[in-house]
């Protein structure tokens, strides 16, 4: 049996507040959203902080706004995402978020917990004496990265779905600390590494998502997984355009996760797009241009070489279903869901 | 920064199990599955895989299917829990629990408590759902047993005879 480790609890009812015990606190707290990525992590000794900062009562965190664009409050439950009705134009984000873990855990886990969850790998995500075993890894307690041995850097990988998508989108996130507060744009969040893997400082709280507006935008997020029911991404693609009236692309962004310690952005086949309607030829020269920077690593589910070959084929997908395509049929037989 | 020593204090709050107030002191790291296993003697609720993997220990966090392996229980003062033991009325099981006995949808009984649980939250929603609807619901409740045909029939019925005596 698994117990947590002892921590001391608290729970603010402001940011401010919150911001203020993280400050003093130092790096031996850590905030808590949803619990679902964290508590299982607690549980394996992957982190033991001294103080937990319980971001559950604090309001704020739960706003949604209209503004110059969609504001989400980043302590919003993914069921609560997939439900707000001011969200429904943002089609990768509902999409992203339908597709996160099982109904359990959305109702539990929250936006900005998907968008700071801690990065995966096969030698990382088992329990303390399984990872003893091993003697232990880079990203934690060791001194070997177990995927790539010559590897200075911790290939973990980022297994966030809100985030490609949210990135495709434009998105941007707000940072609160007790001193100052800062936003930048999602992509700029995260660094390619697994252990530093996001720019947040220990003091930090990301508060909001901020949404440019969605008209004339069609986006779209599409996952690779075992389980059509569960499971972490082993590939996110996710996909945005602004179309002319003729279906000339006007603008465009895709984002891949799940492929590197981060998510990011491919702007080279997201300007094969612009100017040209989305013919067949223009979206297989796109996918190529994508999937070549798909590097994932042998630490995760499903076949290694099959998970960079179907990056190309996903591209495609979400391409095609922005040209409005009917691929209901696909998406049935890739998440088992219509979405 | 100093450590210190840490003060290893229990915390005392009211938790409202099924429908009743009750006093519980514990440490703060407890599970609400710990605390209402061990601290409540309410031992229907499962104790599964203990890292959100199964859905054995969902119960209803202010009637939302939650899994209380994952939920802090300090964190649920003034919060609703509604368990397994919440759903008979006395000796009259719920139409859930008679259906699932009726169309032998319990196996080994693992994981029915969860599903119980969430198959009850589904239908005060949607009091009649698809068989769509229903998988979907429960897709994150695994049963080993694999007897997944007869537990979605088990709340097909449910739904039918809970609309028969509305």
């Amino acid at each position: 049996m698994m117990r947590l480790p002892w921590f001391e609890f608290r729970a603010p009812s402001s940011v401010a507040e919150a911001a203020r015990i993280l400050a003093a606190e130092g790096p031996d707290a850590m905030p808590i959203a949803g619990g679902t990525d964290l508590l299982p992590n607690m549980k394996r000794r992957h982190q033991t902080p001294r103080t937990l900062v319980s971001l559950r009562r604090i309001e704020s965190l739960k706003k949604v706004s209209n503004g110059a664009g969609l504001t989400l409050g980043a302590g919003l439950t993914l069921t609560e995402v997939i439900h707000e009705p001011k969200a429904q134009p943002y089609g990768a984000l509902r999409q992203a978020a339908a597709q996160v873990a099982t109904v359990h855990l959305r109702n539990m886990g929250t936006l900005g917990g998907n968008l700071c969850l801690d990065t995966r790998c096969t030698y990382y995500n088992q329990n303390y004496e399984w990872r003893k075993a091993i003697d232990f890894c880079l990203k934690k307690d060791g001194g070997i990265c177990w995927v790539a041995t010559a590897s200075k850097r911790c290939v973990a990988m980022s297994s966030t779905d809100c985030a490609p998508a949210l990135i495709a989108i434009g998105a941007k996130a707000k940072l609160v600390s007790a001193t100052d507060e800062r936003e930048l744009a999602l992509e700029s969040l995260y660094n390619n590494d697994g252990i530093e893997y996001l720019k947040r400082r220990p003091d930090e709280i990301l508060t909001e998502i901020r949404l440019p507006p969605a008209a004339g935008w069609r986006s779209t997020y599409w996952k690779l997984r075992r389980r059509g029911a569960f499971d972490f991404p082993v590939l996110g693609v996710a996909a945005a355009a602004r179309f002319a009236k003729d279906g000339t692309v006007e603008e465009a962004r895709i984002a891949l996760g799940a492929v590197a310690s981060r998510p990011f952005l491919v702007p080279k086949a997201a300007e094969a797009l612009v100017g040209k309607k989305l013919t067949d030829d223009v979206i297989a020269e796109a996918a190529t241009l994508a999937a070549s920077r798909a590097k994932p690593m042998d630490n995760a589910d499903l076949d290694l070489y099959w998970r960079k070959q179907v990056a190309a084929d996903f591209v495609g997908y979400a391409l095609r279903e922005l040209r409005g395509d009917d691929m209901r049929g696909t998406r049935l037989r890739i998440a088992r869901q219509i979405l | 920064m100093s450590q210190g020593v840490m003060v290893r204090r229990n915390v005392h709050i009211d938790l409202r199990v099924n429908g009743e107030t009750q006093e519980a002191s514990f440490a703060p790291y407890k599970t609400l599955l710990e605390v209402l296993r061990e601290d409540l003697g309410l031992t229907g609720t499962k104790h599964g895989c203990e890292l959100g993997e199964c859905g054995a220990c969902a119960v209803l966090v202010d009637g939302e299917p939650q899994l209380s392996c994952l939920v802090l229980a300090v964190e649920c003062e003034g919060r609703s829990i509604e368990t397994v033991e919440g759903m008979a009325k006395g000796a009259e099981l719920h139409p859930l629990q008679a259906a699932f006995a009726d169309l032998g949808a319990a196996q080994c009984g693992y994981c029915t408590p969860g599903i119980l649980m969430t198959a009850k939250a589904l239908l005060e929603r949607e009091p009649s759902p698809t068989r769509d609807r229903i998988r979907e619901a429960i897709s994150g409740n695994l049963c080993r047993c694999t007897g997944y045909q007869q537990i979605y029939e088990a709340v097909e019925e449910a739904a039918r005879r809970m609309k028969e005596s509305a």
